[in-house]
């Protein structure tokens, strides 16, 4: 019964954040909001940019890859040198080179996969001046290519998309540290640490026992890691470690804020078009999906654990507790997990290893469907738009019809460079995975044996090249291959899927419009969101479903066997 | 291309001084000032009341199993220096026989284990247990005391954490404040 209130308070706080927050980013990327001027306009002349200057898409592509490729460079040079810099209380010394372009890559693409265990590999100073820099610039890189996107369906005949600078500059601050920063002061009131003191000594005075406890700037950066739809968490154990999540309160604020930007972003859509109903139907197209993959893992981890059921030494009355805390539980946890992995975030509250085999279903289906319900910041909607462009492909190859999607017609060009958009993620995560386990250094990751193991491989590889972060962490992810075949996932999964979008923006934005006629498929009415919601479940169930029967439907119907 | 890099490096610049400087350093100088017990870590006498510690012996309230892994790779609980999970797969026959080994080990001390006591937790420094784990363990820890059973029992139904507003997360009960009561009680 507890939970279902839950479920009321997320829906009505991301109803409100939909509509205001929506509208406040709408203001934000279309120059409405100059409040914060003071700031933006030095930082302009710093950057030598005329904001008012845009860019046709080859020069915002051509600024977002040079930027991203400058950010990879520092934050790998930054955590290799980290063991000479200060604010590293616990003296560790520097990242080795392969873990360190695995974490690089990872944190400038927005995925925050973590081959490493935080408290015992990050100084302080790694984790403020490296990794939750790139929390808020990759989020607002994530973001300015939706909102280019989007510009290329609201201009006719343009030739530039905006300025890539200033979409940056404007999503860090108006939008990302505010709302970061009053969400890190509840996690702090909650109970998550925030020092530089490094770790403390605590002795008990009852057991005689001494124990070490790691601590760091924490709260803040719990903050932007969801916020941001990062994930990446100061602790090996991330949002399941009391001093990151300590209460139900910071459990839902964390799903709030992983939701609230792609779901509001769907309004400023409608806006910046002009139809609040054609934002809306995306977003009817994404709740549709995601309510449906939290019922489903919220209740299959409401069974039984198969091999806790096989002792018979404990009755499980509560669903499957292996992974799980207990302030959370398995309906608190499920929520928790299911935000993140159907967003770009891939933070958890409990070990998704030991999620039951049709939890764990849900959590890697939800990444294989490209991340769109709702999707990360910004991924989430350019994603969701480009299988829009191509349902109404579809549409239009039913009644023999060139296709039109918000007026713009959506020819050749358009269509393949969807398509081509729409297919690398599941090209990696297929190649990747038959790859790692064709070779040994691929199959020396797994923990668990059986249909398992070969799970964690494709669940390590799904989670990658969708930049989501997420993992079945039982997976052995530090070693040469692991670092640098998921690296270049990464990379993939991020920017062969950005250039293509930015060029669709830039082929959009130079097209006139075409008034709407009898024969227009309706993109604002149920039928173009049950179409929509059919396209994106047969493109990913026809490309992961032997992959999905090997792992976890072949775990599941293993009735009464261990592995 | 020269412009774009001269223009990267500006702008990675100021978002490392405003984004890894500025934000964490003040989010630090105000959780310091207006958080302070919490901002350090919620540390109390006996250690920190959100990260659990191991007790051993019927004497006291014992907390979730740990899956913790010393800097060696050997096994040590509570270890606050190396979070994480099992991570043991769902169908994992060590998983199994590590439940097996905990209910045997909790049955020959006369508790009858819930399922949440013999799985280990996501952090594997839960600091709570479920209430029903906490009342399993009343006879056993009366019994190694020797105080009423039903005095254990008052303690615990006292150190119950209803849900959050009543609705959010799952009622628990701290082990180290239960076990700190525990010491108190005469």
């Amino acid at each position: 019964m507890g939970f279902a209130w839950t479920l009321v308070a997320l829906a009505a706080v991301l109803a409100l954040a939909w509509r205001f927050l929506g509208s406040y980013l709408a203001a934000v990327y279309q120059g409405r909001l100059t409040f914060l001027g003071w700031v933006e306009r030095p930082v302009y002349r710093l950057l030598g940019v005329e904001p008012d200057a845009e860019q046709s898409w080859q020069r915002y592509a051509g600024a977002l890859i040079v930027f991203s490729g400058l950010s990879l460079l520092l934050t790998y040079l930054l955590i290799r040198v980290q063991g000479s810099l200060p604010v590293n209380p616990q003296h560790l010394g520097a990242v080795p080179p392969a873990l360190s372009w695995n974490t690089a890559v990872s944190f400038v693409t927005n995925t925050n996969w973590q081959n490493y265990a935080g408290e015992s590999t990050m100084s302080y100073l790694s984790q403020m001046a490296a990794l939750t820099v790139q929390q808020f610039v990759s989020a607002a890189v994530g973001i300015a290519v939706a909102v280019a996107l989007v510009r290329g369906f609201a201009r006719r005949g343009s030739a530039t998309i905006g300025n890539f600078w200033v979409d940056l500059v404007r999503g860090v601050l108006y939008v990302l540290v505010p709302i970061a920063f009053l969400a890190g002061i509840v996690f702090v009131a909650q109970g998550a640490v925030q020092t530089l003191a490094g770790p403390a000594v605590v002795h008990n005075h009852l057991t005689g026992f001494t124990q070490t406890i790691a601590r760091g700037p924490v709260g803040f950066m719990e903050a932007i890691k969801e916020l941001g739809t990062n994930g990446g968490g100061f602790f090996n154990a991330n949002g399941a470690h009391p001093f990151e999540n300590p209460t139900g309160v910071t459990n839902l604020l964390s799903v709030i804020l992983i939701l609230c930007i792609p779901v509001a972003l769907t309004y400023a859509f409608g806006k910046m078009v002009g139809s609040v109903r054609q934002g809306a139907a995306l977003l009817a197209a994404m709740g549709v999906i995601f309510c449906a993959w939290l019922a489903f893992t919220t209740v299959a981890e409401s069974q039984p654990n198969p091999a806790v059921a096989a002792t018979h030494a404990v009755a499980q009355h509560h669903g499957n507790l292996e992974g799980k805390e207990t302030r959370f539980g398995p309906q608190s946890s499920s929520l928790y997990n299911v935000a993140s992995t159907q967003t770009s975030t891939g933070s958890v509250d409990a070990s998704a290893d030991s999620f039951t085999p049709m939890g764990g279903f849900g959590m890697l289906t939800g990444m294989m469907l490209g991340e769109v319900s709702p999707g990360g910041v910004g991924s989430g909607l350019y994603t969701i738009l480009l299988f829009a462009i191509i349902t109404v492909f579809i549409g239009g190859l039913m009644i023999g019809r060139t296709p039109e999607y918000l007026g713009k017609k959506i020819q050749s060009r358009e269509v393949k460079l969807a398509a081509l958009a729409v297919l690398v993620m599941p090209i990696v995560v297929v190649a990747f995975t038959a790859v790692a386990v064709s070779v040994h250094a691929g199959r020396a990751g797994p923990l668990n044996s059986g249909p398992h193991g070969f799970t964690e491989i494709l669940y390590a590889f799904t989670s990658q090249a969708n930049n989501n972060g997420s993992a079945f962490a039982g997976l052995s992810g530090n070693s040469a291959f692991y670092n640098v075949a998921g690296g270049i996932a990464m990379l993939l999964g991020r920017f062969a899927i950005i250039v293509p979008t930015l060029a669709l923006a830039g082929a959009l934005a130079a097209k006139q419009v075409v008034p709407a006629g009898l024969g227009t498929f309706r993109t604002d009415k149920p039928l173009f969101v049950g179409l929509l919601i059919g396209v994106i479940l047969i493109v990913g169930g026809l490309t992961f479903f032997p992959a999905a029967a090997l792992g976890p439907l072949v775990e599941q119907f293993s009735h009464g066997r261990l592995f | 291309m020269l412009l774009h890099l001269r223009r990267s490096l500006v702008a990675a610049l100021f978002f490392l001084v405003l984004c890894g400087l500025a934000y964490p350093l003040a989010g630090t100088g105000l959780a310091q000032v207006a958080f302070h017990h919490q901002a350090n870590g919620s540390i109390g006498p006996d250690g920190s009341s959100l990260i659990g510690q191991q007790w051993t012996g019927p004497r006291w309230f014992q907390g979730r199993p740990s899956a913790t892994v010393g800097p060696t790779g050997s096994p040590s609980p509570y270890d606050a220096m190396a979070s994480g999970a099992s991570n043991l797969g769902p169908r994992s026959t060590v998983l199994a026989s590590h439940v097996a080994a905990r209910a045997a080990a909790l049955r020959k001390e006369g508790i009858t284990p819930t399922a949440g006591m013999v799985t280990s937790s996501g952090s594997g420094l839960d600091p709570d247990i479920s209430p029903a784990a906490a009342y399993a363990q009343v006879g056993a820890v009366a019994r190694a005391r020797h105080l009423p059973a039903a005095a254990v029992r008052r303690l615990v139904t006292s150190h119950i954490s209803p849900a959050q507003l009543g609705f959010l997360g799952e009622p628990v009960v701290n082990v180290l404040s239960l076990n700190e009561a525990l010491a108190r009680l005469r």
